[in-house]
């Protein structure tokens, strides 16, 4: 393991990517670094507008553009910075060595084709091999990801399937070039808890027998709790903290962290009344100044918002937070250095 | 005991499929097939379930926003399946219904003080200080700020414009709220707030709700019984603890073990996973509509329907594994 720690398979350092609207410039992402090795399945999680979607697509280099635009950072794909690379060379990265799987299962497959010709068609584009070949890598794939009568439904199409089968075929898809890097967003959140079990259970099969590294997004503390082995957690475009999944439940230290996990509802007992975070998920790009999360943070001091808070570390660097309230006792992050395009 | 506030009997909704150049019934949907239920005053219903399992269609046929196939719904001793629609309008004054999608179901071209205003014109109070009044108190009974009032709803985050729903249910002073999915489209963080609000409410004007909702945390915090749906039948209904800690029903164990839980340190148990998918409900299996997925099916279940009965006192299940004399033959 420590072999690949010290190479990331995909490595992202400061990156910036922001809007350009009527009202201005929006940082949808406003410095960011993350890192996933090898086998690994890095969660993100935050509420809607923190900027977790938009890290994913400006991985894919598929921001919207205009409006969109990475201004800052680098994104190294083994090494590669995928920020200087061309179109023609994202064009043979994507779905090939990246691949990625979306929220809706629903609308994410064309529903004029056939599930068959859906599936080879990075295979298509990326390797080139004879028809029968394909086909064989189809059924294989579709049997991986526990989809019976394989040879049948290469013939189907998407309306025959339900949500649970379409959002199997999806991983088929994006898993059939053997991605070395899975970007997962939101994939079970349009399924029933029954169906996402499985869906999740098929996603840890994978990224165990193919060594796949996993970027799952999602705003589901349970989903991240039962997949992931690290967690990043987003708050208005920032890494507010960052850690391996058991101490961010044990031993949350961002009160962003704390309170979300707080905030929800758990199963296994009755509570009378729920915390909740005060206040309202900020507009992207609406607060300015000092910490994001200030208005809403029950800990809030004066400088918190005037000043924007660094990364503070703890447990040799595992554990990171981006909190004033840290700032005696962990020792300050070494802040990755921001080159601008 | 006292008269429960609504009685369900036997409630049917199937609706028709229709195929052919004369769009002749070529078949139903059994939407909602042979539901029992009471609610009492004052507390709090959950009903849960997967999609198409018929827990909002049971919503609207409550409110007769759908007519029923067939049963009987009894508010306040009185059946209300039978009411003329003009009757009808007069009940809905004490039964009205929250809705999921805070996005949709405010009109974007009315201000707030618009939509609130329209159910207190709709239910008769002429005077307009006294609509404008009530609205003000309302606007503050759900934590926003009188100067709201004339703003339009795209002005509002997604948090605030279900409070702005709530706002509008309560208006007319009702004793029973059905809301539906009321908070799934919501952050967790606004979750939370908008569940502890319903819950203040509750205690505040003493109303009774039945929740509709898929995330079974969500139902556990706030119900004080659940009932669980599957294809259009309730399959058990009982006290919101005893179900979550001791559920009898198959179908309930491997819907509370397929809820992730936000804890990395649990083991990882597949024991209660359930394979395949729900039937359709336009051709639900025969016997127990779950028994395709059922681990622990036996025989009857496939040919025989189990009945809903009550197995320990007030918990109701529908399941052959708790029917004595068939399951020691």
């Amino acid at each position: 393991m420590s072999d690949s720690y010290s190479n990331p398979v995909l490595d992202i350092k400061g990156l910036r990517t922001s809007f350009y609207t009527d009202d201005g410039e929006i940082p949808a992402v406003d410095h960011i670094d993350i890192q996933i090795h090898k086998g690994e399945i890095l969660g993100i999680v935050g509420e809607s507008g923190c900027g977790k979607s938009v890290t994913s697509l400006s991985v894919m280099g598929l921001i919207p553009s205009p409006p969109g635009r990475i201004i800052g950072g680098n994104i190294l794909f083994n090494g590669e910075n995928l920020l200087d690379a061309s179109e023609k060379r994202m064009r043979s990265i994507r779905g090939n060595e990246i691949a990625m799987i979306f929220q809706e299962p629903m609308t994410s497959l064309n529903p004029l084709f056939k599930i068959g010709n859906q599936l080879i068609e990075a295979l298509r584009t990326h390797r080139k091999w004879s028809h029968a070949t394909y086909k064989e890598r189809a059924i294989e794939m579709l049997n991986l990801v526990g989809l019976p009568r394989a040879e049948e439904l290469l013939h189907a199409y998407p309306h025959q399937l339900s949500g649970g089968m379409r959002q199997r075929v999806m991983i088929a898809m994006a898993m059939i070039c053997d991605p070395k890097l899975l970007i997962a967003d939101e994939p079970t959140t349009a399924l029933d808890v029954t169906i996402q079990k499985q869906i999740l259970r098929l996603m840890r099969k994978l990224n165990e027998t193919m060594e796949t590294s996993i970027m799952l997004i999602t705003h589901d503390l349970g989903v991240v709790a039962e997949v992931c082995d690290r967690i990043a957690v987003m708050y208005a475009g920032k890494i507010v903290e960052q850690s391996d999944a058991k101490t961010i439940f044990a031993d949350p230290k961002h009160p962003y962290t704390k309170g979300l996990l707080a905030s929800v509802p758990d199963i296994r007992s009755k509570t009378n009344r729920l915390f909740s975070i005060p206040g309202n998920v900020p507009k992207p790009g609406s607060i300015k100044r000092g910490c994001r999360f200030a208005e809403r943070c029950q800990y809030a001091m004066d400088h918190c918002f005037e000043q924007d808070p660094d990364l503070y570390s703890f447990n040799n660097g595992k554990h990171q937070v981006r909190c004033f309230l840290y700032e005696k006792e962990g020792e300050s992050a070494h802040e990755s250095t921001i080159t601008s395009s | 005991m006292n008269q429960p506030l609504l009685q369900v009997n036997q409630l049917k909704k199937y609706f028709p499929i229709t195929g052919g150049i004369l769009a002749r019934k070529i078949g139903e949907v059994k939407a909602v097939d042979d539901v029992s239920f009471s609610v009492h005053h004052g507390e709090t219903l959950g009903l849960v379930g997967e999609s198409g399992c018929g827990k909002s269609t049971t919503g609207r046929v409550l409110l007769r926003l759908l007519e029923a196939t067939d049963g009987d719904i009894l508010f306040e001793g009185q059946s209300i399946t039978t009411l003329s629609s003009k009757q009808m309008k007069k009940l809905r004054k004490e039964m009205q219904l929250i809705f999921q999608d805070p996005y949709a179901s405010l009109n974007p071209r009315h201000t707030v003080e618009k939509i609130l205003e329209e159910p207190l014109i709709v239910h008769g109070i002429k005077d307009k200080q006294e609509r404008k009044k009530r609205i003000r108190e309302m606007l503050s009974v759900v934590g926003l700020d009188s100067y709201h009032a004339s703003r339009y709803p795209h002005q509002f985050s997604g948090g605030q414009r279900q409070r702005i729903g709530i706002a509008r249910g309560l208006m007319t002073h009702p004793k029973l709220i059905i809301a539906d999915e009321p908070v799934s489209a919501l952050d967790v963080s606004i979750q939370s707030q908008v569940l502890n609000l319903l819950k203040d409410l509750q205690h505040k004007f003493d109303l009774t709700y039945i929740f509709i909702a898929h995330d079974l945390g969500v139902v556990r915090h706030i119900s004080d019984r659940v009932g669980v749906m599957y294809l259009g039948r309730l399959v058990e209904l009982t006290a919101s603890d005893a179900l979550y800690d001791e559920p009898l029903h198959p179908y309930t164990k491997s819907l509370l073990s397929s809820v992730p839980i936000p804890d990395p340190n649990l083991p990882i148990n597949d024991d209660e996973l359930l394979t395949g998918e729900m039937p359709s409900p336009s051709n639900p299996p025969k016997g127990c509509a779950f028994h395709t997925r059922c681990k622990e099916c036996m025989d009857m279940c496939k040919t025989t329907r189990p009945v809903f009965k009550e197995i320990k006192p007030n918990h109701y299940v529908a399941c052959h594994l708790y029917n004595d004399e068939q399951a020691h033959s």
